[in-house]
């Protein structure tokens, strides 16, 4: 049991940027709009929240910067898809490239810089637990706020009046629309809130996780995220285990390496990724065989009202 | 109380609204008094939906006003017209499937408390349900729910408003006769607790049956209000239409032939992956036109897809002319001379983006003369598309132009044309005039019945039981993937006894008759 510590842990620290990023994408696409830009986001919140950091020297007011700058860029995407009815896959990819060039470029003159970031602060009385002590509470204080974020989001979604509207919007626009509540206004707050979660995720990954900026620093992170929504049919704390469990097979992949194991690095690096199609592969087969899963029914759908059928 | 009954609950007054060229409302005054159902009767498109969607915020008109108790209200969304006391039931529910019951009744109601008082509202819906008779779970998901059950949940959700007037726009078209009547009943005691019912539909009987004033609409305008005790069917369906109608459809007596189509216990399932066919048989002989009877989504889609070769059945067998054709593809239905009208003609039908043209030449490419060797013969579908364009007077400034820009009439009269014109062996109809006006109704009808007197095997599915009672020679009726009756002479079958069927209760005699023969 001992030597499963260090992995578990290591799992969740990992698991913790993608979880960030699924918990935000669970949100957008709950209220219909589909945000491929995750990869994107995640790179700008990662730039933004270490250049923040460096000048501030406050590693709080970083992260607040990246949530912002996601914020402000889902904000183009909701812009485009909510208002202005365009592709939602496409705008996603749109904001993916822009977000994946516009961080390489600005952070060229950071790239070996390093910064003092968030430490670890393990949980008083908690993480003397035996195994679950270690395991759970022994990280830094960004992790503590995504197990927080799990539990609020997953009763703000089923018991409160916004996640009641938050659910409607998703699957039936018309039904808010005619409960007399804007439809434009709540896509563009999920969207905007999504974003920025993920963004928040981007900068756990170079203020928090490694505290330097290296160019396209999420690998694929936010992919894996958009994966992982699906996978946890959204739902936030099947979306936690879906991310650690991916953080998991991330840094383990990293031990079998350090254990001087003679399979080639990049077959091991890939092992996260060919985790993703396996679940989308076994994910759609289940779909196949007729059993519900949660997809909001109106995810990518633009909404006009005064379109006559 | 008496002056209030003297002036009205809502008043309308000049009402006025464009979309793009269409001009669907024209100087309409409408009124609601407490306690009365007022009708409006019209056509599609003759602009009831678009006046009562002005009433209820969701259009702005125009020109006009409207009026609450006197007040002048100007209504800029659903939520401003319900806290003024309207409340509308929308021909398609504005429900949110996933939800429960109670779930939908208060989303998006202003003043809930931030944490979902669930207990509050079931108790509050309780008391609804008991006083105006619409008993439904609380607890359970709107996706599991008959039709008829989802629509007392719209009118519970207007009550649970304090809505004072309720409009219901078409809500018969999807109740069997039972729960019409059970929908009456409710209306009865709202209008008897004061409320004032607008009732929009374009079924004479039942508009003269709980009606208290009737005003009449055609082509955006009034045509005349007037007592429902006053109106006679033919009256009311001339002034509707403009000009005299004939009831009765001409139907020649014909011996049916042999048997073009048979199912043999087939199942099928539905694009979520459900069971949606289940163990279902019919036969169709050649003249003869097989009706089948339902409510909406009880199969009928998939049943007519999985005769037409378009989705794959899993137990059972397809027959045409005893040749084995289960598992085979579209094409091969195509070939052997079965003919497909969907329901949704811009869907699955035709592409609206493409011309006249282009779309009969979706069906018909792989057949001489169309096709020469891999080329297509322009020639020969322009000069076909031409013959139908004229035979089934579909009404287009050209050949060329993208069928979307054709009113609904239109593009399905040229449909008809297309699948009608390679002299089809089995036509499976899916709702053929669903939101057609009364001529290409009657248009559509006719060149079904011409059809089955050339020898065609028809199979005619809709949710229209007047059309089904009309056109068939024999009749089936389907609820959830199965055939609850099927009913030798269609003419003489009971309302009663087919609503039954409708909602699920089997015919156990004629199902014995079937199989015997």
């Amino acid at each position: 049991m001992e030597i499963l510590v260090p992995i578990l842990s290591a799992a969740i620290r990992s698991g913790t940027p993608i979880l960030y990023a699924t918990l935000g994408e669970i949100l957008t696409e709950k209220a219909g709009v589909l945000n491929l830009g995750l990869e994107g986001l995640m790179l700008l919140g990662a730039f933004s929240g270490f250049t923040v950091t460096m000048v501030t020297g406050n590693p709080w007011v970083g992260l607040a910067a990246a949530f912002c700058v996601g914020m402000a860029v889902s904000a183009l995407h909701a812009f485009l898809c909510v208002t202005m009815g365009a592709n939602q896959v496409v705008s996603g990819l749109a904001i993916t490239m822009f977000g994946t060039g516009m961080s390489a470029l600005l952070g060229k003159a950071y790239v070996g810089e390093t910064i003092r970031g968030l430490g670890i602060l393990p949980v008083p009385l908690l993480a003397k637990i035996p195994l679950l002590g270690p395991v759970l509470f022994n990280h830094d204080p960004l992790v503590y706020l995504s197990y927080v974020l799990v539990g609020l989001a997953c009763w703000f979604i089923s018991s409160t009046r916004w996640g009641l509207t938050l659910r409607a919007v998703g699957e039936n626009p018309r039904a808010v629309d005619a409960a007399g509540l804007s439809v434009v206004r709540l896509r563009y707050a999920y969207t905007m809130v999504g974003g920025g979660l993920a963004a928040l995720g981007g900068a756990y990954l170079s203020v928090v996780y490694t505290q330097m900026w290296v160019e396209m620093m999420t690998a694929g992170r936010g992919w894996i995220a958009v994966a992982l929504v699906i996978f946890g049919i959204w739902n936030p704390l099947r979306a936690a285990l879906g991310s650690y469990l991916f953080g998991g097979v991330g840094a383990l992949q990293l031990r079998i390496q350090a254990a001087g194991t003679t399979i080639p690095a990049p077959l091991l690096l890939m092992l996260p990724y060919i985790l993703t199609i396996v679940v989308l592969v076994g994910i759609s087969v289940r779909k196949g065989k007729g059993i519900l899963l949660g997809a909001p029914a109106a995810l990518g759908q633009p909404f006009h009202r005064e379109e006559r059928d | 109380m008496e002056s209030e009954r003297q002036r009205p609950l809502v008043q309308m007054l000049g009402i006025t609204k464009s979309f793009a060229s269409v001009r669907a409302n024209r100087g309409i005054d409408f009124d609601v008094f407490a306690g009365e159902v007022h009708t409006l009767l019209g056509e599609n498109g003759a602009g009831k939906s678009t006046l009562m969607n002005i009433l209820n915020g969701l259009y702005q008109p125009d020109a006009g006003s409207i009026r609450v108790k006197g007040r002048e209200c100007r209504f800029s969304s659903p939520r401003e017209a319900i806290a003024a006391g309207i409340g509308m039931v929308h021909q398609h529910f504005m429900l949110v499937p996933v939800l429960t019951v109670w779930e939908n009744l208060v989303m998006g109601l202003p003043g809930l408390k931030a944490v979902l008082p669930k207990r509050d509202v079931i108790r509050k819906i309780g008391e609804l349900s008991d006083r105006y008779g619409l008993d439904v779970e609380p607890e359970a998901q709107v996706w599991q729910l008959s039709v008829g059950e989802q629509q007392r949940v719209e009118i519970l959700k207007m009550l649970y408003r304090n809505a004072e007037v309720l409009v219901l726009d078409e809500p018969t078209s999807v109740l069997t006769p039972q729960e019409v009547r059970r929908l009456f009943d409710t209306i009865r005691q709202m209008t008897a607790e004061g409320h004032g019912v607008v009732f929009i539909s374009h079924k004479l009987d039942e508009v003269m049956e709980i009606s208290d004033r009737i005003t009449i609409l055609r082509s955006g305008e009034v045509v005349e209000t007037l007592p429902g005790r006053m109106a006679t069917r033919e009256m009311l369906a001339e002034k509707m239409v403009g000009r005299k109608i004939v009831f009765a459809v001409d139907k020649a007596v014909l011996n049916p032939g042999d048997t073009v189509l048979e199912a043999e216990g087939i199942c099928a399932l539905n694009d979520r992956g459900l069971p949606a066919i289940r163990n279902l048989s019919l036969s169709i002989r050649e003249g003869e036109i097989l009706g089948i009877a339902g409510i909406a989504g009880n199969g009928q889609k998939e049943l007519c897809e999985a005769l037409t070769g378009l989705r794959p059945i899993h137990f059972g067998r397809v027959l045409l002319r005893g040749k084995d054709m289960t598992g085979r593809k579209p094409m091969d239905f195509l070939q052997a001379g079965v003919s497909y009208i969907p329901a949704d003609r811009k869907g699955t039908g035709l592409v609206g983006a493409m011309n006249l043209r282009e779309n009969f030449a979706l069906k018909n490419f792989w057949r001489k003369p169309y096709a020469r060797g891999p080329f297509l013969s322009w020639e020969s579908i322009a000069g076909e598309t031409g013959r139908i364009v004229e035979r089934f007077g579909v009404s287009a400034p050209g050949l060329g132009i993208p069928v979307r820009n054709l009113s609904g009439g239109n593009q399905q009269r040229l449909m008809l044309g297309r699948e009608l014109s390679g002299t089809p062996d089995l036509i499976v109809a899916m709702q053929p005039t669903w939101g057609l006006d009364v001529g290409a109704t009657e248009f559509v009808r006719d060149q079904l019945l011409r059809q089955r007197e050339r020898g065609a095997a028809v199979l005619l599915v809709s949710e229209d039981l007047e059309e089904v009672l009309a056109l068939s020679d024999r009749l089936a009726v389907i609820h959830k993937g199965e055939i609850m009756g099927m009913v030798e002479d269609p003419r003489s079958a009971s309302e009663e006894e087919l609503g039954l069927m409708m909602a699920g209760i089997r015919r156990e005699p004629a199902i014995e008759g079937e199989k015997a023969r």
